[in-house]
């Protein structure tokens, strides 16, 4: 039997205001418990939302780059439940009207293409947090996170391969973090995915029944958690039971999902429109606002940089998956003076594999644009070779100074004196014969060792253009 | 001194006949003295006594007063008041002492107005006789077997037993109208989003609206002068001018269309009352009115319309009493689930249990375009109704309550025929309209208000037109025995 895999994505991604969704509270992170909830985040009596406006403009901005519909009505919705942490007793959110609608977004997996559908985004708040550890049998709450505004994206069920799941989280991380609406930190939750995950017989047109893996907060989770979903679904489905359409949750430790709850005692959560809030209205004029702030898309920006720096496209796409890697290439071919061969191998090689290294975002890259640009100079005009110039990278990663100090205080000027390099040449000739005698019968690998040796002798410093050049001609007597 | 009006009383601080610490003292032992009303839930000496002082202050150095300064105004039990306990007249918030202060309280703070006290009211303004409220039943100043009416009864009791000189109530299906009416007082429900609903303990969202109480249109209007207003808190308040009420108090009637909605005015109606009605509206033709019958098909269809939202709204805003933050938490909860429905078993009263259980009910999958929407519906059609008389007539008039003040258990053990008492008054709260309520006269020795029903932001017109009714009679003098 051959099944295929039919995945939809539900995301939330916290969006990046200064005060929450509708009190002034702080959204900041990683305060102590309860500084930053004001009475209305805490669900005093007789308090009342006020909708930020910062919130709706982000979600705005997020659908128009989507090329979404964006609703010129929406409502918020008041979803009952009761739960320690939710103040209230019911979450604010949309349901009925979103504030974005229709959209979609392309993902590109092993080369090919695809279109995945984003059904719609609303606004929402966040919950608080329970806390179960150090109360002895007892649970706090830290109501700093209620109230914090989400944007829940909701994709079709577009998804076949957890792979492509993967590449559309990432895809619209990179996005959301390109328009500044989300600063993308998952490990502090302000980019989390629930998953629901079905399987069906290949050609067949009705879905299976889904299960829902929630708050998987990792690229690598979202991968396993839904490949072993998919294998228990089906040796499930092939031993002859029934899925269970159920809440499920993942436990990176054991790398298994475990039932949560099940849809049977799911809540009624009674969702009305809430009468604190009026509707939102947006329109045409503050659309075209928002569309003219739109920085240079991803996909476009891509393109571009194939286009304009002549990149391969692993290239362009490793240097546009972040606005800030892409402006910092751009500054840099700027200040190089239009270096683009060598900034893109020198940004998309060494630099993001030292930034990798040290487990650092461009944002906190140690060596600044203007600096990288003076060594990309260097290796341009010849004062330094490509050897040399890893040594005067590893200097500027370890200080302040510029390419141009490094090289003069650890003399790493190239030796371009063609008289210094003949005389170096010729000893090495008269104390090698044997070498010589090898390459002159015929074997053309010995080459190597004269350079090698030249090298050595000058620590690197000889232009190996000149070497090579002078060394046949030396050879050929 | 305790009939003076507001306006009587400030020229009394200014001519220096009493001080506001005086002033307040005398209220303080009156409230004192007759406490058998039950109209507070809280007296608040001590902190009214250092208000007094400030506006003294104030006073004395002439700094930025208004008319309100030194004048003591008692709060309905629903605005929040930082630091004094608001319980909203349930367990549930007998120890809620809120860290802030409601839009309203602020302002009169900022007028320099002096809070005796927090006065009685019905279980989170549920009910329409004040014996819903667990500091037990306020009683109605002109006759103590009967009730007060509600939900702002404390507030119409204390200002018909001249206990205060005036007090705030908030209506969301008659509640400030219809005590006013029993009691023989003054009350404006002002139009939706007028008066800040920030710090007003919620019952139903999309209804509430808090108000003036007091004994005549004039001083009605120096009250409202004060909570009317923008509040960037609350996303409903309008933005629109606050015009000067009392401006216009003296305006002439001449050519003033009045509508009398011939639903008011059917068979149900008592024909006492129908007749105080009627005779107050012949004394408005001698003020130059015209009188004419306008209709409001779906009038009919208020009560069950209002008490699907309302309890539908109510069922959520009360949700957050869960014993968790604030609030009343059982003895020794087993788990959470007990914590919950133990908490809110005990510290709930019957009449809101019922209200939040129906709501839950319309609103729960299933049942919810059946009940939920359809009333959303009936609300609009209501609205209309309204729309198109108003569009015919200045104003509308008619009964506020389709009795007089009724005996204390009387109605309590049948809740519909409770509900039936804000039958006159409910519809307008569906529309968002502002009314009043004014004495009228008395039926069988129990007072009985005038309606007057105007359109959106027209309070100033009401205010007018209740203020020349009030310059030809003397219904609202009246005193009742005991308290003169």
């Amino acid at each position: 039997m051959e099944w295929e895999t039919v995945i939809g994505l539900e995301i939330h991604a916290q969006l990046a205001t200064q005060s929450k969704i509708f009190s002034a509270a702080s959204t900041a992170y990683g305060a102590e418990p309860n500084t930053q909830a004001c009475a209305v985040d805490l669900g005093l009596p007789g308090v009342l939302p006020v909708l930020n406006e910062s919130a709706v403009r982000m979600a705005v901005k997020f659908g128009l780059a989507i090329e979404a519909e964006i609703a010129p009505y929406s409502v918020f919705a008041r979803k009952n439940y009761f739960y320690p942490d939710l103040p209230k007793g019911y979450q604010i959110s949309q349901f009925e009207l979103p504030i974005v609608g229709n959209g979609h977004l392309d993902i590109e997996v092993d080369g090919v293409t695809k279109r995945i559908g984003v059904t719609r985004a609303h606004l929402e708040e966040d919950a608080g947090k329970s806390l179960h550890e150090d109360f002895h049998g007892l649970t706090g709450i830290d109501l700093n996170r209620a109230g914090t505004p989400l944007l829940e994206i909701v994709s079709e069920p577009d998804m076949r391969s957890a792979k492509e799941a993967v590449a559309y989280m990432r895809k619209l991380h990179e996005l959301v973090r390109y328009l500044g609406v989300c600063d993308g930190n998952m490990q502090e939750g302000s980019f989390r995915c629930d998953a629901n995950v079905s399987v069906r017989l290949k050609g067949e047109e009705k879905f299976g029944t889904r299960t829902e893996i929630k708050n998987i907060n990792s690229f690598k989770f979202v991968e396993k958690a839904i490949n072993y979903e998919v294998e228990r679904q089906i040796d499930i489905l092939e031993g002859g039971g029934k899925v269970i359409q159920e809440t499920r949750l993942y436990d990176a430790n054991k790398d298994e999902t475990r039932s949560m709850r099940s849809k049977e005692e799911a809540n009624d959560y009674r969702y009305f429109p809430d009468p604190d809030l009026l509707p939102v209205h947006i329109e045409e004029a503050l659309k075209d606002q928002i569309r003219s702030e739109l920085p240079e898309l991803p996909d476009a920006k891509k393109a571009r940089f194939i286009e304009q720096y002549g990149m391969d496209n692993e290239s362009a796409a490793t240097l546009t998956s972040s606005r800030e890697l892409a402006d910092y290439y751009e500054t840099v071919v700027k200040e190089s003076g239009g270096e683009t061969k060598l900034s893109t191998n020198w940004i998309s090689g060494d630099l993001i594999g030292a930034l990798n290294k040290a487990g650092l975002e461009i944002g906190q890259c140690p060596i600044e644009h203007t600096r990288l640009a003076g060594l990309l100079k260097r290796i341009a005009d010849n004062t330094i070779s490509g050897k040399i110039a890893k040594q005067v990278f590893d200097e500027l990663w370890n200080s302040k100074a510029s390419a141009d100090q490094i090289i003069e205080e650890k003399g790493l000027k190239q030796i371009t004196d063609t008289g210094a390099i003949e005389a170096i040449i010729d000893k090495i000739i008269a104390d090698n014969p044997a070498q010589v005698e090898q390459y002159l019968g015929g074997k053309d690998k010995v080459f190597g060792f004269f350079v090698g040796q030249v090298m050595k002798e000058t620590q690197g410093k000889a232009n190996p253009g000149e070497v090579n050049k002078m060394l046949k001609e030396k050879l050929k007597r | 001194m305790h009939n003076k009006t507001l306006t009587e009383l400030a020229q009394g601080l200014r001519e220096k006949q009493y001080s506001s610490v005086e002033l307040t003292q005398f209220f303080l032992d009156r409230i004192n003295q007759h406490q058998a009303l039950n109209s507070f839930i809280t007296v608040a000496d001590e902190s009214a006594l250092e208000q007094a002082k400030a506006a003294d202050t104030r006073l004395a150095a002439d700094d930025n007063t208004t008319p309100l300064t030194g004048i003591p105004v008692a709060q309905k039990d629903i605005f929040c008041t930082q630091g004094i306990k608001t319980s909203c007249g349930s367990k549930m918030l007998d120890n809620f002492i809120a860290p802030y202060d409601a839009t309203v309280i602020e302002k009169f703070n900022q007028a320099g107005a002096v809070m005796p006290g927090k006065l009685n009211m019905d279980e989170f303004a549920m009910g329409s006789s004040n014996e819903t409220s667990f500091y037990g039943p306020v009683k109605n100043p002109w006759n103590l077997e009967t009730v007060p009416g509600g939900s702002s009864g404390g507030s119409a009791a204390a200002l018909a037993a001249r206990l205060v000189p005036a007090a705030t109530g908030t209506d969301t299906g008659g509640s400030i109208r219809q005590p006013s009416s029993l009691c023989n007082i003054t009350g404006l429900k002002p139009t939706y989003g007028r008066v800040s609903r920030y710090g007003m303990i919620a019952y139903a969202s999309s209804l509430d609206q808090g108000g003036p109480m007091a004994r005549s249109a004039e001083d009605a209007a120096l009250l409202l002068q004060t909570m009317a207003g923008f509040d960037p808190k609350d996303s409903t308040s309008v933005d629109t001018e606050v015009p000067d009420y009392s401006a216009t108090l003296n305006d002439s009637l001449e050519g003033l269309k009045i509508g009398l909605p011939k639903e008011f005015f059917s068979e149900d109606l008592n024909n006492d009352i129908a007749a105080v009605i009627e005779t107050a509206i012949n004394e408005y033709k001698k003020l130059g009115a015209e009188v004419k019958e306008v209709s409001m098909p779906n009038l009919n269809l208020a009560i069950p319309s209002y008490y699907v939202i309302a309890s539908a709204e109510c069922s959520a805003n009360l949700s957050r009493f869960d014993g968790v933050r604030f609030g009343y938490r059982c003895d020794k909860p087993a788990d959470l689930t007990d914590m919950y429905t133990r908490s809110r078993g005990e510290a709930f009263g019957p009449e809101v249990k019922r209200r939040i259980l129906m709501g839950t009910y319309a609103l729960s999958a299933g049942y919810y375009d059946a009940y939920y929407l359809k009333a959303q519906q009936v609300r609009r059609l209501i609205s209309d109704d309204f729309k198109k008389a108003l569009s015919e007539v200045d104003v509308l008039m008619g009964p506020v309550s389709p009795s007089t003040a009724f005996a204390i258990g009387e109605k309590s053990g049948d809740p519909i025929q409770m509900y039936l008492s804000d039958i006159y008054t409910i519809a307008i709260n569906l529309a968002g309209l502002p009314a009043m309520s004014i004495p009228a006269g008395f039926a069988n020795e129990k007072p009985v208000g005038l309606q007057i029903i105007g359109n959106y932001f027209a309070e100033a017109r009401l205010l007018n037109i209740a203020h020349q009714y009030q310059q030809v009679s003397d219904w609202h003098k009246l005193t009742p025995k005991g308290f003169e």
